[in-house]
């Protein structure tokens, strides 16, 4: 009797122990499934827009009128951006796929520039029609990449996620069909960054990045010193300083030093000892002091940086902490690019940190020519629907990262505060932002 | 144009009814004595608004956050009343407010609790001016406990965010920073915060923080789930400062460990600096 009672206890347990694993790998198999098409997707997605890409710059290489042309333009920004997003989908992180990606954007910022320009008064240069045909040149030559490792995928039935196990174990990444099809396209892609500086089109200028630091090279004790005297005088045997690699914009030395609950951390310009980014950390207490008094310690801070001007633009308290950002002005006009941040801890006013990283990668002493249009003309180019309350001279970069001088009127709408920035030589509005509001807590208790 | 007529209807509305008015407000102190300026957040602020809204100066929520809309209507009242026109609130901006208006403290601070849609205009009887916030309609809750805070201070019911990002998107950041360098130093928390910032800027990465932070096989805590345990205060503070400007990873893209790192490629970049266990790199 008990002998048959065992039985029957095991085998409904051992049926049941399979039906479970059986389940659960079906579970697993689904989720795998899904991934992959959710890959494959991208990847088809990808290689159908690389063609239509390709087209669309054939054509309007083709184009004659204007008018059909700026349509034309703005269809492969559009098309460049969803190629674009289905990279960002594909697990090609680890692969060397970032000259690929940099060309899809030049693309776009090609497309976007000429398609928001007047085609009329401003035709396509020489340059920017070589630059075309260079960028039909190479989509050609992905597209037909991509379509070889389409095909290849598609007849034996190759899948995603053996490329994401390849990369994850990293062995044999060369056996991988799919890898080897993306690093030749990549590839391919070589001798493309030249002829693309030559048209001056630069997605990305670190050359241009940290002319104008004055100063001359210092060594690692003036460093520890130079250091030692932005981390609260902290003794400069506590201090690690270490020098940045080949991989740095611009040479620094890092010093850095722990006490008891309190880290520093300080980068420093190897030319001319300027503090770029400081960073103290440590427990911070509930807030005693106001905004305003810890304002005014944020002002006697930067003073320690010795530029001429600086001024105090924006002010926010974020719980226990003051920040404020600085604009470095030159006769009234001031430069919206050369900015310095500084955090306050509201319990005592010691101050927590400074960013000048902005203010010294983009300062320069280039001369300002003189507005050309007057106050009263800029202002009839803003929108009649706002009322002015501000206004000002002001620097900017302006969506092809050019510097301009601009007049810079703060107008409310509604219960909408704007900052509008008109040209000053041509009158052009060159940006609006919408300043931004107060966001309401959502997990308020009610 | 509105303003001033609004202005001056408040002032009418205010010598015909003072009395009635006075009767519920109970006597307060007015400002703690700091010097409110434009990004202050508490009490003060809310008193402020209030106060302003009294007048008819702030047409905003009464939402204890001094953004633009308080700041312009400061420099309105300071202009209305021949004060010095800088959008500080000092100890004269302070009396002159006190004199002008009243502030019911009370009234104001059981509307902020309850979650009420509420305004604070002067001549107009307190019942017209609140009706039930939307969140509260759909889950009423037991409010045994607001007895026992009444004395506490009004927490204000927005706050400061960087231009350009949401709570949410802090709290995104947060997780992926918290995933991924919760055992680092501060500094390296900032720094990690700061690639994902500079990836979004970069040509070869998706431009949105969630596009770079699920961007497959770009972070290993996001590959094996660690992004969604609950992140710490730190790793949120960290994620402001990088919002912020601080970026001591010195504009990285890429970093890895070298102890853990397997891919041949992420060694070839050209390497900035370490930061604790991260090697932080072009």
């Amino acid at each position: 009797m008990g002998r048959w009672i065992a039985i029957i206890v095991l085998s409904v347990a051992t049926i049941g122990a399979g039906v479970w694993g059986y389940k659960e790998n079906q579970d697993k198999n689904a989720v795998l499934i899904q991934a992959e098409n959710s890959y494959q997707r991208a990847f088809h997605d990808l290689t159908y827009n690389i063609d239509l890409l390709h087209d669309k710059i054939g054509s309007s290489l083709a184009m004659n009128s204007r008018k059909s042309l700026s349509p034309q333009l703005a269809e492969i920004w559009k098309i460049s951006s969803e190629a674009s997003t289905d990279v960002g989908q594909l697990p090609l992180t680890l692969l060397p796929f970032n000259k690929t990606e940099e060309f899809l954007y030049d693309i776009g910022e090609f497309a976007y520039r000429t398609a928001v320009r007047d085609l009329e008064k401003k035709p396509l240069s020489s340059d920017e029609v070589k630059l075309l045909e260079e960028l039909h040149k190479k989509s050609g030559e992905i597209e037909s990449e991509l379509r070889k490792v389409q095909n290849v995928v598609l007849k034996d039935n190759l899948r995603w996620m053996d490329v994401e196990l390849a990369l994850a174990t990293n062995d044999e990444v060369g056996d991988n069909t799919i890898v080897n099809g993306f690093k030749t396209v990549e590839k391919s892609m070589e001798g493309y960054e030249e002829s693309v500086t030559q048209t001056g089109l630069d997605s990305s200028g670190p050359e241009k990045s940290y002319q104008q630091l004055q100063g001359k090279k210092i060594n690692e004790s003036q460093a520890k010193k130079a250091a030692s005297q932005w981390l609260e005088k902290v003794s400069t045997d506590k201090l690690t300083v270490t020098k940045s690699g080949k991989g740095a914009d611009v040479p620094t030395y890092t010093a850095s030093f722990q006490d008891d609950g309190k880290n520093g951390y300080i980068d420093l310009t190897e030319k001319g000892g300027h503090p770029l980014t400081i960073m103290i950390s440590r427990e911070v207490g509930e807030p005693k002091i106001s905004l305003h008094e810890a304002s005014e310690k944020a002002k006697e801070y930067v003073k320690g940086l010795e530029i001429s001007n600086l001024e105090l633009v924006e002010s926010n308290q974020y719980d226990k902490m003051g920040v404020f950002r600085f604009l470095y002005t030159k006769n009234d006009v001031r430069f919206f690019t050369d900015s310095i941040v500084v955090k306050v801890a509201l319990d005592n006013g010691e101050v927590l940190g400074m960013s000048s990283r902005d203010y010294y990668d983009h300062h320069s002493d280039m001369e300002l020519n003189d507005p050309e249009i007057s106050l009263e003309e800029a202002r009839d180019k803003v929108n009649p629907n706002v009322d002015i309350q501000e206004n000002h001279l002001s620097v900017i970069e302006n969506d092809v990262n050019e510097q301009v001088l601009c007049y810079e009127f703060l107008a409310t709408m509604e219960n909408t505060t704007y900052r509008i920035f008109i040209n000053a030589s041509n009158g052009q509005e060159e940006k609006v932002e919408t300043l931004k509001k107060a966001e309401m807590k959502f997990n308020q208790e009610i | 144009m509105i303003k001033k007529t609004m202005v001056v209807s408040m002032g009418m509305a205010l010598l015909l009814f003072p009395l009635s008015e006075l009767t519920y407000v109970k006597p307060v102190q007015g400002f703690s004595n700091q010097v409110i300026q434009q990004g202050a957040t508490g009490d003060d602020v809310i008193e402020l608004q209030s106060r302003l809204q009294y007048l008819g100066f702030y047409n905003g929520k009464i939402d204890g956050v001094f953004g633009w809309g308080t700041y312009w209507a400061v420099r309105n009242f300071q202009y209305e009343f021949g004060l010095e026109i800088d959008g500080l609130v000092g100890d004269e901006v302070k009396n002159k407010l006190n004199k002008a208006s009243n502030y019911d403290e009370g009234y104001v601070k059981e509307q902020i609790k309850k979650g009420n849609e509420f305004t604070h205009y002067g001549g107009t009887p307190k019942s017209q001016q609140t009706k039930p916030g939307k969140q509260q309609k759909q889950q009423p809750k037991s409010n045994q406990n607001e007895q026992a805070n009444q004395q506490q201070k009004q927490e204000p019911t927005a706050v400061n965010v960087p231009s350009g990002y949401s709570q949410n998107d802090i709290q995104l950041m947060a997780n992926a920073v918290y995933g991924e360098a919760r055992g680092e130093p501060y500094v390296g928390q900032v720094a990690v915060a700061a690639v994902i910032l500079n990836r979004v800027k970069s040509a070869s990465f998706p431009n949105s923080a969630s596009g770079v932070i699920f961007e497959p096989r770009a972070f290993t805590a996001v590959a094996d789930g660690q992004i969604w345990l609950e992140p710490n205060d730190q790793a949120k503070e960290a994620v402001m400062d990088a919002i912020n400007g601080w970026d001591p990873s010195g504009q990285a893209l890429y970093y890895f460990n070298p102890e853990t790192a397997t891919s041949d490629w992420i060694w070839s970049r050209p390497q900035i600096k370490q930061i604790g266990k991260h090697i932080f790199c072009k």
